[in-house]
């Protein structure tokens, strides 16, 4: 590794820890090498030298057979969804389970330590304006485009660096338990471990290019995790729509890039932010720019109308959906935009596009949420929703509030998720005693759980709380400080003054304030739905099953009381100005030296007093929120709900909120099914087999031979023809001399 | 390295060594193959592989040295030789590379003993010649590349289809000969007009006293009228674009990679492909920069171009034959390669190289793979299979790696010549970088649609439960070609370096060559 | 006397060509064709003298060494079509039909 000495060595940062940055991502990389040897060693046999004669016979395959018979008879077993536990059958544990459960969680630790070394240096560093960048070698310099491996650290990627080594080594502590028994244990280590490789790099890359990199690797490492089952269609069906649908952000990113070099003539974060005031404020310009970035991130935060992945990814096992899909991933989105502060702040337009983006997301997710019966699923929705909120922060310039929402999400996201897998875990255990193949994951199955694991019991409440907005759980804090930023752009600033879609920016925002509201309303509704269907009233699970559900084991259950030590005092993070329960606004000030010019820009300066009006919006959303439990507690009969196999179907609305309004249905019909379809009839079958083979290709061979019969008839093969042939035409040409 | 070769003299012979040591190679095995009386099957000659693999490993380490002893500065003619060959007609034997044909030539020498690898043990009858007919075709695909004769290029271009005709016709499929045949009568039916073109050029440089000539650096100073630029344009585009090959003179490629053996289709798509692209580059637009600047043909190529990228990929995505989807591929890959040269700038032509390298190790590579299942399961239907992941984890691994780096995924090689292709054109041609981006999105439909429906799904068909894994060879050439992949897309700065003088002459030779042609175009009128 | 030699000339070469056009039998026509030949050659005389240069005389050498060896070749397919066909009319060969 070169170290570029001339940038890095003035930087308060040089010579701390912070120069062993590289080795944050490249520690999880040594993981993902490690495990992924342990899980194909066993499977190299060498094969046979002559593939063509043998492999037919079955003594060639014979050995091979019994070495896998295990691994396919667990990965059948365990296809139902994820889990584990199987008394009655000898389970196939891989062979390196116990090296791959050191390795995997040990490097996310070790990241995680030398994140917080390189965390205290920042904080020790004092006052810290520029980013420490450190480039280690070009990747693509050609003519003046000049793009090098460069990794930039500031308080905005330290804040992500935390969390996803932090919640990811967490989640690592889980799996070991969670994917105990599981055929592909090393595997799945390998794929956890490269995702937090790639997501280190898409938080620490000093260019939108090594973004990218991290950008579409964590699409990949998500493609292989969601498939992890890939033996079910529907779970590699569910990876594939993952990538592709990220592909279509993706390509909204390469647009991006391609006009800002186009315009700027560079990439890295640095330079575009010194060269972007060239762009022209609220330009045509630096508006499309924005929202094709802003494509990018619909598609990786699952915003309408590119969201349809996520529910799906739900396909993955449960600690996937946890990392993944609810606590790092899906917030690149947010992050890019904040990262980009400097991009959105100069267009009003976009700043507010993606504000309303935001918010009908969440309140769309939101009401499909209100009626899902897969556990996971209404945490897949409610995750759609929050990330909604955060686009609503960072869209109305509140970087500070919505990167905190992103932070708390992460750890009570990540408890309900955990938590819903140590559900799942303890209803599959129970299901497979008996050989039951009901649905573990349906809450019509559950009920009543609280007895059997009041562990998780009591800290998925704490996360519902905090997720509901109720105080002084963490959601509360961070929910309010994205609903109050929204309310004070509408009063003042750029964006209030801006027209969108020849609407005043006021009158938008203050919708999407009213809207923030109703979501917070239905939110509070669906998470206690969740919790009272799942641990309350009666258990449903099964005479017989009851007897074997029970709490998880302890390395699950650890890491959910951290998580859920988080979730409550999160909030202390950044307290408002009205709540002086201790230092205010860490994470703002935190973060001020990178997106607080950008802040200030689409939401001007904001005062330090505290007026009546914040105080009133405190209590709105506190109202709204507990309102909303009340609600669902009042309204909903745990008792009456009849096991899934039991139940009958639900009608009118209610019938398309549970099926989602049948967006993919929509999608299914009208692009997918026309583009495959016109792909086979039209260009296949008709322009390249029609057309240009049998027409142009092949028709120009059939009018060769067409011509060559032609001439071929004058060839009778008398020569007494030919002679007067030839005589004529001696005749011809004299005569033709002779009279010109 | 650069001082034992500066002693060894290695410039001065490398180049004609690397012509003659496949003919060599070729010349051995005909004539143990006439002294030995047994029928040429596999088990008659087992020593056939072994020299074929020989020679194409002293090959590819002889030319290694051209890695170091080629200058990154230099944009010219490096390593040449000069031998008189045709008096009368004033053609000489000149060879010398550039940055351009460098990498060419090595991605040659890279394949060809892969090639033979895959061939291993698919190839069983006649076995003599055909590893004697790969070593003829290497010598006319490495004589394409560094030709600085137009005679000897022509020759070189003719010579190189002829051991395809019959590799593929002999060794080939069900439809082996319909298949040949179409692909030999498709190239021949391009590149005679290419002859004329060249006789013309031939003709045209003899003004002022001078005897004609076929030296390329010399032909390369006629100025020509518009009109005739734009007629001699024409017919090296017919040639070139049959082979690249562009939509729509694509439809020969399908059938003749379905048809050919392993190697076969592993050197079309490799290497042949590429010839197309680098006429393109070497002659049709810097002999006749005035036609090539011209708006209505530029657009008239990029259009087909992006329309290539996009129809090949969504023709690829209904392919019931998994070896017809990677060919359909190919067609949207070389897309980006016209796009990238006739978008001009220092980037998009770079990325165009880059595509021409990449795909060439990508496509190789999955063209091995399947290689290696048919050899197993005999059949390419991609409906045949489902859930092998589970029965060959070695094999999916790298098919998932191979088909990821042939998406483009960052941090492969397919990503870094697709990335410089479009942030290249998308300077000057917005419009078509635009649609052409939506590839990528295409692209990871096919395949990975392709590759869940063989890897992954449920294991439903009895037949496949007792396939074998990848052996030690198969594992060693993916191995080569795996470790190609991450380099390229991690570190390909050495490849760009040795290339970019040579990719920048070529943007300045069409860009303001034009602005030469142009006054005598208006002189004309 | 030129004007007679060319005279001569053109009406031996017109008997050939009637002859080959309107016999059947292969070996007339062979002989007509022969009589085209030194109708040829005739002419080839008669302009030698008029340009008084030797080529032409050189040049009925040539046709006449020609003519011989033809006639071999000729004989012996005719033979040969014989021995086949039983027959030497032309009318039944057709092989060169395309």
């Amino acid at each position: 590794m070169l170290q570029d000495l001339a940038a890095a060595g003035s930087h308060p940062l040089a010579d701390t820890a912070a120069r062993y940055v590289g080795l944050l991502p490249l520690l999880p990389l040594a993981g993902f090498l490690v495990n992924g040897a342990l899980s194909l060693m066993p499977a190299y046999k060498a094969g046979p030298a002559d593939p063509s004669t043998a492999g037919h016979g079955h003594e060639a395959s014979a050995h091979a057979g019994d070495a896998r018979a295990g691994d396919a008879h667990a990965v059948t077993h365990g296809d139902e969804h994820g889990a584990v536990g199987d008394d009655h059958h000898v389970v196939a544990r891989h062979k390196y389970a116990g090296v791959a459960s050191v390795v995997g969680p040990l490097v996310l630790a070790l990241s995680f330590g030398l994140a917080v070394m390189i965390w205290l240096a920042m904080a020790g560093a004092g006052e810290m304006t520029t980013p420490y960048v450190q480039t280690f070698f070009d990747w693509m310099v050609t003519g003046d485009l000049k793009i090098s491996w460069a990794f930039q650290l500031d308080q905005l990627s330290m804040i992500m660096v935390l969390v996803i080594t932090g919640v990811g080594t967490l989640i690592h502590i889980f799996s070991i338990g969670y994917m105990r028994d599981d055929p592909g244990y090393p595997r799945f280590f390998a794929y956890l471990n490269l995702f937090v490789a790639f997501m280190l790099v898409l938080v620490l890359g000093a260019s939108y290019l090594v973004l990218f990199v991290g950008w579409e690797g964590v699409g990949l490492c998500s493609y292989l995790l969601i498939g992890f089952w890939f033996s079910e269609k529907a779970n590699a069906d569910a990876g594939k729509k993952a990538f592709i649908v990220n592909r279509i952000g993706d390509f909204g990113f390469l647009i991006a890039m391609f006009l800002l070099f186009a315009n700027l003539g560079t990439l890295d974060f640095t330079s575009v932010a010194a060269a972007a005031p060239t762009l022209g404020y609220n330009s045509a310009l630096v508006t499309t720019i924005c929202l094709f970035f802003f494509l990018g991130c619909a598609g990786k935060s699952a915003q309408l109308p590119l969201y349809v992945w996520l529910p799906d990814a739900m396909a993955g096992p449960t600690p996937v959906s946890a990392l993944i899909h609810a606590a790092t991933m899906v917030t690149a989105g947010v992050y890019l935009i904040a990262r980009s502060g400097v991009l959105f702040a100069m267009s009003p337009t976009a700043c507010i596009t993606v504000a309303v983006v935001g918010t009908l997301t969440a309140l769309f997710a939101a009401t499909i949420g209100l009626k899902q019966w897969d556990i996971k699923k209404v945490l897949a929705y409610s995750t759609i929703s929050q990330l909604g909120y955060m686009f609503m922060g960072v869209g109305t310039g509140a970087y500070a509030a919505g990167m905190f929402h992103l932070i708390t999400h992460a750890f009570f996201k990540a408890l309900l998720f955990l938590g819903s897998g140590s559900v799942i875990y303890a209803m599959h255990a129970a299901y497979h005693h008996t050989g039951s193949h009901e649905d573990a994951q349906d809450m019509r199955n559950m009920g009543g759980l609280r007895k059997y694991m009041p562990v998780t019991f009591v800290l998925m409440w704490i996360a519902t709380l905090a997720i509901a907005g109720v105080p002084p759980f963490s959601g509360f804090f961070s929910k309010d400080g994205i609903l109050s930023a929204v309310f004070a752009r509408a009063q003042h600033g750029a964006l209030s003054e801006a027209t969108w879609l020849g609407m005043p920016g006021s009158a938008v925002l203050y919708a999407l304030y009213g809207l923030g509201l109703v979501t917070a309303f239905l939110t509070a509704i669906y998470m206690t739905r969740m919790m009272l269907y799942t641990f309350h009233g009666p258990n449903r699970t099964g005479e017989a099953e009851q007897a074997h559900l029970h709490e998880a084991p302890w390395s699950m259950t650890g890491p959910l009381v951290v998580l859920g030590v988080l979730s409550a005092v999160g909030g202390w993070l950044n307290l408002p100005v009205a709540i002086p329960l201790g230092p205010i606004g860490v994470l703002e000030k935190w973060l001020e030296p990178v997106v607080g010019a950008a802040t200030v820009a689409v939401g001007g300066a904001v005062g330090e007093e505290v007026t009546n009006t914040e105080y009133g919006l405190i209590g709105a959303a506190v109202a709204i929120a507990i309102l909303g439990i009340v609600v669902a507690v009042v309204k909903l009969r745990p008792a009456a709900l009849v096991p899934k196999r039991d139940a009958t179907p639900s009608h009118g609305f209610e019938q398309v909120l549970e099926d989602k309004y049948y967006v993919d249905e929509v999608y299914d019909d009208t692009i997918i099914k026309p583009l495959v379809s016109g792909s086979r009839n039209i260009l296949w079958t008709g322009i390249d087999r029609g057309i240009i083979d049998s027409l142009f290709v092949n028709g120009s061979a059939v009018l060769a031979r067409g011509v060559g019969w032609v001439g071929s008839q004058l060839q009778s093969g008398e020569t007494g023809a030919y002679a007067w042939a030839i005589a004529i035409g001696a005749l011809a040409v004299l005569g033709a001399f002779t009279f010109r | 390295m650069q001082d034992f070769l500066v002693q060894i003299n290695y410039n001065a012979w490398i180049l004609p060594a690397l012509l003659l040591i496949p003919l060599a190679g070729a010349l051995v095995l005909l004539v143990t193959g006439s002294l030995s009386s047994d029928d040429g099957t596999l088990e008659g000659a087992p020593s056939a592989r072994m020299v074929a693999l020989l020679v194409f490993v002293l090959e590819f380490v002889v030319s290694m040295g051209l890695w170091w002893s080629y200058d990154p500065a230099g944009s010219r003619w490096q390593a040449t030789y000069d031998h008189w060959w045709i008096i009368p007609w004033n053609a000489r034997l000149s060879l010398g590379i550039d940055g351009i044909s460098l990498m060419m030539v090595l991605l040659t020498t890279v394949i060809m003993p892969l090639a033979v690898l895959g061939s291993w043990t698919s190839i069983r009858s006649k076995v003599r010649s055909y590893y004697a007919l790969l070593m003829v075709l290497t010598t006319g695909m490495l004589g394409v590349f560094v030709s600085r004769d137009m005679l000897l290029f022509y020759v070189m271009w003719e010579i190189m289809l002829v051991p395809m005709y019959f590799i593929i016709g002999i060794w080939g499929g069900e439809r082996r000969i319909y298949a040949s045949l179409k692909f030999f009568v498709y190239t021949m039916a391009g590149s005679l007009l290419m002859l004329v073109g060249i006789l013309y050029l031939w003709n045209a440089s003899s003004v002022g006293g001078s005897p004609a000539t076929f030296d390329y650096d010399q032909l390369l100073t006629i100025a020509h009228t518009h009109k005739a630029a734009l007629w001699l344009f024409g017919a090296f585009f017919l040639a070139f674009a049959v082979k690249v090959p562009m939509f729509p003179f694509h439809t020969w490629l399908p059938d003749a990679h379905v048809e050919a053996p392993t190697a076969g289709s592993v050197i079309l798509a490799a290497i042949m492909l590429k010839m197309g692209t680098y006429g393109f580059l070497r002659f049709a637009m810097p002999l006749f920069p005035s036609a090539a600047m011209t708006p209505w043909v530029r657009t008239t190529i990029l259009t087909l171009a992006v329309i290539g990228i996009i129809y090949g990929a969504l023709v690829a995505m209904v392919q019931p034959d998994f070896k017809k989807l990677v060919a359909y591929s190919s067609v949207s890959h070389l897309g980006f390669v016209m796009l990238g040269i006739f978008a001009l700038t220092l980037q998009s032509v770079q990325g165009a190289l880059m595509v021409m390298i990449s795909h060439g190790i990508s496509t190789g590579a999955l063209f091995l793979l399947i290689g290696m299942i048919y050899e197993r399961r005999h059949t390419r239907l991609i409906e045949a299979y489902g859930g092998i992941a589970r029965v060959v984890p070695l094999f999916s691994t790298l098919l998932v790696i191979v088909s990821l780096s042939s998406i483009g995924l960052p941090s492969t090689n397919g990503f870094v010549g697709e990335f410089l292709v479009l942030i290249g054109s998308f300077r000057t041609h917005p419009f078509f970088a635009f649609f052409a981006t939506t590839g990528v999105i295409f692209a990871a439909a096919y395949l990975l649609w392709a590759i869940q429906r063989i890897l992954f799904n449920a294991l439903d068909k009895p037949e496949n439960e007792h396939i074998t894994d990848l052996n030690a060879r198969e594992l060693t050439m993916m191995g080569v070609l795996v470790a190609a992949i991450f380099w390229i897309g991690i570190y390909p700065q050495p490849i760009l370096r040795r290339m970019e003088p040579s990719a920048a002459l070529f943007v300045r030779t069409v860009t303001t060559g034009q602005a030469n042609v142009r006054t005598a175009a208006r002189g004309d009128r | 006397m030129i004007a007679e030699a060319l005279f001569f000339s053109a009406v031996l070469f017109t008997i050939g060509v009637v002859g080959v056009l309107t016999r059947r039998n292969a070996i007339i026509i062979f002989m007509c064709v022969e009589l085209m030949l030194n109708a040829v050659n005739l002419s080839f005389i008669a302009l030698s003298r008029l340009h008084g240069s030797a080529n032409g005389q050189v040049f009925v050498l040539f046709v006449m060494t020609i003519a011989a060896a033809e006639a071999a070749v000729g004989l012996a397919i005719i033979i040969s079509i014989f021995r086949h066909h039983k027959s030497v009319d032309l009318r039944n060969i057709n092989l060169l039909k395309g």
